[in-house]
């Protein structure tokens, strides 16, 4: 680990553990630097230290042992309110017993900032999050999403240069909670701040962030853009864990660089690529997409590996159709295609070849 | 979702008929509902009609209604109708005061007409009940009949306190509460400086009340919050601890005060073995003021503790830690955003431990010593003795005092905003 401070690196966790109880650690060795200006996404399942994390981060809970530094400096030992982090709570935490305009006018109050600037930046922040004309209302007058609007406020009012946000809109129904995506992703675009984001909605981290930091049991299991994180899973839990996946047993019988032999349980052999098996003989899990998957022959390149299948179920999804087949020794391998008006249209009992390019068939790790 | 209850009301609609119209339709379904919760409650209503609303209405009006007097006394009560206030009594006056002493002493009256005049001039019982005595054998002209048995019937404040009697209703006891008295021509005027107790007590209750409720809320506050943060098996504990003088019965509590507080008790004698008072320095703690107030917080610390830890329960961390992370100091944590949120309990306790302070007299009369005694003491001095108008009309004056400074509060901080349990 280098010790000097790189200017890109705006917030360092360097070896950080956090036990509560003195018996188990629920953040094992956490080393992470998030960029200044980085949207950064924290996704786990629940349990996971995310929340451990972050409250690390804005001061609430002190790490057992490691540094956390912001800006370079040390900040272990920085009570809260002297961090100047924002920060969104998950059920917003607007104080009950205070106007909208007054919760947003507390931060710069404590700031002792004046009162013409301060009704100056409650505006603009008001504006800024298109609630402009609630200034007097009180938060239980407030709908969910409006109320979420006023804590994004009242989280940037006092320019924060790292914002925290831990499941910001966990409360929220589908569509709003789309929008709300959104306008946070441009809200941090056009503002500039560093935004540490903590969710366990997959679709909202890949389509926010800048990297996601997928967390389980404690470590960081990949740290890597979205695209990367979707397409090139470092091992099995990862692939789970984001979006769906076949996942088919077998053992190695060649490995290289490049290209993996595995040699499934039904005996079938199948190409893959190599991504954490280590040996010939290692038992593998091979990952492969459902919509990578293709039933005609026409979009497969030369190499694919083809093999049999037998539809079991076909579930219209709207955009896509959902296939249920029985193939390569699975009884649950799933298919996804397209549903366009030149789609082969598949009936439960219906026996076809199934192929995919062994790139997307990744050999990963045994959970 | 939303198209949901306007499809009802037009299915409804269309099962009614047009003719009604919708509001009419729901004001008799809501009267149903009315009705049918109305009479749920009418067990308690009359329960309360009965043991609370009448017997304070009867309280009240007896503090300005007695006639003992004007029923004992026909003909003098035709004679102060007939003629105005400060009338000097004339032969006539004397003749229906003769008749109306044969009238009690054939009904038995004398001692209550007595006891109504003695109210306002002491000593007049006993006028009464010997005249009484002696009313066959008064023969005309009756002034100098009854002028040779007791000089004392020439007395204008006797015949001006006989005037005010005259009439069952009477703002007498409230004018005694106030220290105030009536003069021979009819005028009121204060007492004198000696016999002035109520106005002075009046105020003391409602002073020690107020420093009893202050010391109440700082102890309870701090006892709360802790209650409120433990883990919820030690929280328990701690709950039992403050809820055991509730299941002590008072007398024992206030038989442990005194052990402990007296002069030659624990306390006094712990100081002076360690030497911070010398012997003859003990210090008066029971028996005075300072015995009433330690005692009475004591008593009164759960209903201030119960209400605050209410509210505090509910108030979740994470305001606190919102207001931290947007740069607040702890201090300024507490006072802004803790302190406020607190306030319903606040109000609830403070307004809870200050009405009992104000009535309570057991533990004053137990411990108070003269200097310790509070209103309500006076309240049940006057009960004892019978004098049901007077302990009436100050109880009235404390109500009142109550009444208002629910009131103020209601002004101030608003009565939706109370929490009590
Ligand atoms: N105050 C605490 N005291 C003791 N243990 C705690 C405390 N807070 C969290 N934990 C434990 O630490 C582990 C991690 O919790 P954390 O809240 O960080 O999970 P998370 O990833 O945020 O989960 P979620 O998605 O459910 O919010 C959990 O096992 C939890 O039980
Ligand atoms: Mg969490």
């Amino acid at each position: 680990m280098q010790k000097a401070h790189d200017p890109g690196e705006y917030v360092a966790f360097r070896h950080v553990q956090k036990s509560y109880d003195g018996e188990t650690l629920v953040v094992k060795d956490l080393n992470l630097s998030i960029g200044q200006g980085e949207f950064l996404t924290m996704l786990g399942p629940s349990g996971s230290g995310k929340t451990t994390s972050l409250m690390m981060l804005a001061g609430f809970e002190s790490a057992t042992s490691g540094e956390i530094l912001l800006d370079g400096r040390p900040i272990n030992q920085v009570p809260p309110h002297r961090r100047g982090i924002g920060m969104v709570f998950q059920n917003y935490a607007l104080f009950p017993h205070m106007t909208v305009g007054e919760n947003l006018a507390f931060p710069l109050e404590v700031r002792r900032i004046g009162k013409d600037e301060r009704e100056a930046r409650i505006r603009r922040a008001l504006d800024m999050v298109q609630m402009g004309a609630f200034a007097n209302r009180r938060p239980a007058q407030l709908s969910g999403g409006q109320q979420q609007r006023i804590a994004l406020a009242r989280a940037l009012v006092f320019d924060p240069k790292l914002v925290l946000m831990d499941e910001p809109l966990g409360a929220l129904d589908k569509q709003l909670r789309e929008h709300m995506q959104f306008e946070i992703k441009h809200l941090h675009e056009s503002l500039g701040i560093t935004v540490v984001y903590v969710t366990h909605d997959q679709g909202e981290a890949l389509t926010m962030s800048d990297r996601v930091a997928v967390f389980n049991d404690g470590r960081i299991q990949q740290l890597a853009p979205p695209e990367d994180l979707y397409e090139r899973p470092q091992n099995s839990f990862v692939a789970q864990f984001i979006g769906e996946n076949n996942k088919l047993p077998g053992v190695v019988e060649e490995l290289n660089e490049t290209r993996a032999l595995v040699r499934l349980a039904t005996g079938e052999l199948i190409e893959a690529t190599p991504v954490n098996v280590r040996a010939k003989g290692d038992r593998t899990l091979v990952s492969i997409r459902p919509e990578r998957v293709e039933i005609t022959a026409g979009p497969m390149s030369e190499n694919a590996h083809l093999l049999d299948a037998e539809v079991r179920e076909v579930i219209y999804m709207g955009d896509i159709l959902r296939i249920r087949m029985r193939a390569a020794g699975s009884e649950d391998f799933v298919v996804k295609l397209r549903n366009s008006i030149d789609q082969r249209r598949l009936d439960p009992g219906e026996r076809i070849r199934i192929g995919w390019h062994p790139q997307d068939a990744r050999a990963l790790d045994v959970i | 979702m939303v198209d949901l209850p306007r499809i009802a009301v037009q299915a409804a609609t269309a099962a009614a008929g047009p003719e009604i119209p919708l509001k009419a339709r729901l004001a008799r379904a809501q009267a149903r509902a009315r009705r049918r919760a109305f009479l749920l409650v009418l067990p308690l209503l009359l329960f309360i009609l009965l043991t609370f609303v009448i017997p304070i209405g009867q309280m009240l009006q007896r503090s300005i209604y007695h006639d003992g007097f004007s029923g004992a006394a026909p003909a003098l009560v035709e004679w102060f109708a007939a003629t105005p206030a400060g009338t000097e009594p004339d032969e006539t006056a004397f003749a229906a005061l003769a008749s109306d002493l044969l009238f009690m002493k054939e009904r038995k009256l004398a001692g209550e007409a007595g006891t109504r005049i003695n109210y306002a001039v002491p000593g007049s019982r006993s006028l009464f009940t010997a005249a009484a005595r002696g009313a066959d054998r008064l023969t005309a002209p009756y002034r100098p009949a009854l002028m040779a048995e007791d000089g004392k019937w020439a007395d204008p404040l006797l015949w001006a306190a006989m005037r005010e009697a005259a009439s069952p209703w009477t703002t007498d006891f409230y004018l005694s509460g106030i220290d105030m008295q009536r003069t021979a021509n009819g005028g009121i005027e204060r007492v004198d400086e000696g016999s002035r107790v109520y106005l002075a007590l009046y105020a003391k209750t409602f002073l020690l009340s107020a420093v009893i409720t202050i010391i109440c809320l700082a102890l309870a506050f701090p006892v709360a919050h802790l209650l409120a943060t433990l883990p919820m098996a030690r929280a328990n504990l701690l709950m039992i601890l403050v809820l055991l003088p509730f299941w002590t019965s008072l007398l024992v509590r206030t038989t442990s005060w005194i052990v402990l507080l007296q002069s030659q008790g624990v306390i006094n004698s712990l100081l002076v073995s360690a030497g911070f008072i010398g012997d003859d320095g003990r210090l008066a703690l029971i028996y005075n003021r300072t015995g009433t107030i330690i005692v009475m917080v004591h008593i009164l610390l759960p209903f201030m503790v119960l209400p605050l830890y209410s509210v505090m329960r509910v108030i979740p961390p994470v305001y606190a830690r919102a207001a931290r992370s947007l740069g607040a100091t702890s201090w300024t944590t507490f006072r802004r955003i803790y302190l406020p949120q607190t306030l319903p309990g606040i109000g609830a306790g403070v307004l809870l431990v200050f009405i009992l302070a104000v009535g309570y007299y057991i533990t004053p009369a137990l411990v108070g010593g003269a200097d310790g005694q509070l209103f309500s003491n006076q309240i049940q001095f006057h009960m004892s003795k019978s004098n049901w108008s007077q302990a009436a009309a100050l109880a009235a004056m404390l109500l009142a005092g109550v009444l208002l400074l629910y009131w103020l509060y209601d002004r101030l901080v608003g009565i939706d905003k109370l929490k009590l349990g």
